[in-house]
């Protein structure tokens, strides 16, 4: 018996461990670009809130409103399918031929989108906890905004922010088993094909779980890692 | 609160002229959209979003009930029941919920019938059918993050209050009932809210597994009538609602609690 399981895992083409392997890896492009696309979101989405004008204040809270009470597979069926509609009919508008766009770029797409929400409302916390003199502190200066931006405020939010950040990008590896249901071959779409081709359908569901679980562990540890630095001179807080 | 009139100072300028356009957009949708469909499925549209509320209900009083002792085991237990309450947590929240799910339908659910005299068994009915594996799923997942939750406002109750307590002379179960309890359950109240926002939005994901929930209409009626968008903006907005509804609730029993920060 166990020895089947281990041929049945196998990397090379009878086993499926391969398979498994190349789904975690779509899954962890689709998890870091959406996340890193989320923090651009995120921290433009966190400045309108904060230092924009009336419209753009309302705007930001209709887009984290939306976003963060609508399921994440409907909003990803959404995105999918009217991200690709409407990027296509631009290109029809701009006389160009439709392109065809790669479920990766639309997976990115759509945690980002998802991840952003969340995002806003992390750094805007974070943002917040800053002591107001150190921002004052850069104005008086003569800091332009972009300046004042890169070199005060994202840095002195960034340990405020750091719980949040990393509990977002545990959810952002998870949200791309999601994917599965649009049809984009990552991790958990790939265990469902070779479970149904096998039927060792408890098998490969436990091996993917452990590869998800490794993932948040090794991710965790990564975590504790970049708090530690980024708390670096600061007093000790226990929890 | 503060203010005299709070709907005149929502109402400003440039919000009127935002509404008109979120009003534009809907109507726009509702006039060019092809909406021919909804009479003939609006019985099905209601039963499903009965599916919904009960699977969300019944898995967030069950979760509930597993996520007092899982919490409690890892704050005061002996290292027997927390190591496997903590490991359970970490799994659980360590795994996407629909992995979670389609390992217990189609993992769980084919060894079943493996079982010799199972088929004749009064739990056969129920083994057959998709939903008990939704309920089993989505209860597991809630016991898990509410677990977390009750672990940190067990913790997080002042010694002080159950050194008096004892100090009283009250036996550990009665402590435990009239303060560990009430006050733990006081400081995880705000966090329920959110939970249930989360658990409400994770709830389509049973109809993967042929539930037919909301989603799951929403679903047939897209095959059905080959439609992209109608169905899935009007999912959509039901979802708002849903949420707007459950936050307006939460608020209104909050303001009923006399709290004093957390």
């Amino acid at each position: 018996m166990d020895q089947t399981f281990w041929q049945l895992l196998a990397l090379a083409p009878p086993g499926w461990g391969g398979v498994l392997l190349t789904g975690l890896a779509h899954s962890l492009e689709i998890a870091v670009g959406g996340y890193l696309l989320g923090l651009i979101l995120g921290v433009g989405g966190a400045v309108g809130k904060l230092y924009g004008n009336e419209i753009v204040r309302d705007l930001m809270e209709t887009y984290t409103i939306v976003v963060r009470a609508v399921p994440e597979l409907v909003l990803i069926l959404l995105l999918y399918y009217a991200g690709t509609d409407a990027l296509n009919r631009l290109m029809a508008a701009l006389g160009r031929s439709p392109v065809d766009i790669s479920g990766l770029a639309a997976g990115i797409f759509v945690i980002g989108v998802v991840q952003g929400a969340y995002a806003t409302e992390v750094i805007r916390g974070a943002i917040k906890a800053i002591p107001a003199g150190e921002i004052e502190a850069g104005r008086a200066y003569g800091m332009p905004g972009g300046l004042l931006l890169r070199r005060v405020t994202l840095p002195a939010m960034l340990p405020h922010a750091l719980p949040g950040l990393a509990n977002l990008w545990l959810i952002a590896t998870k949200d791309t088993a999601l994917l599965a249901v649009v049809g984009f071959s990552e991790l958990t779409l790939v265990t469902r094909q070779a479970a149904g081709a096998t039927k060792h359908y408890m098998l490969f569901f436990l091996a993917a779980g452990a590869l998800y679980l490794a993932l948040t562990l090794v991710s965790n540890i990564a975590i504790a890692r970049i708090e530690k630095w980024a708390r670096r001179g600061m007093p000790q807080v226990h929890a | 609160m503060s203010a005299p009139s709070p709907l005149r100072g929502w109402l400003r300028p440039h919000r009127l002229v935002m509404l008109a356009l979120a009003l534009g957009i809907v109507l726009w949708a509702v006039l060019a959209g092809d909406w021919a469909w909804l009479p003939k499925y609006t019985p099905l549209l209601l039963k499903g979003l009965g599916t919904t509320l009960a699977i969300l209900a019944e898995s967030v009083i069950l979760g509930a009930a597993v996520a007092l002792p899982i919490g409690l085991v890892q704050v005061t237990g002996p290292r027997w029941l927390s190591a496997p309450a903590q490991l359970f947590c970490t799994v659980i929240r360590g795994t996407p919920l629909l992995l979670q799910l389609w390992l217990l339908y189609y993992g769980i659910g084919s060894l079943f019938p493996m079982i010799p005299g199972i088929r004749g068994s009064f739990l056969w009915p129920y083994l057959r059918e998709a939903w008990p594996y939704g309920l089993a799923a989505l209860t597991i997942s809630f016991a898990a993050y509410e677990g977390e939750v009750m672990r940190g406002a067990f913790a997080g109750v002042p010694r002080g209050e159950l050194q008096a307590g004892r100090a009283f002379g009250m036996s550990p179960l009665k402590l435990f009932w009239r303060i560990w309890l009430p006050r733990a359950l006081y400081r995880a109240l705000p966090t329920l809210n959110g939970e249930m926002v989360l658990q409400l939005k994770s709830t389509p994901l049973v109809a993967t597994i042929t539930v037919v929930d909301l989603y799951g209409v929403i679903s047939r009626v897209r095959s059905a009538t080959l439609l992209t968008y109608e169905p899935l903006l009007l999912l959509a907005l039901i979802y708002l609602i849903l949420t707007a509804l459950m936050v307006a609730i939460f608020r209104f029993f909050e303001n009923r609690l006399p709290t004093r920060g957390a």
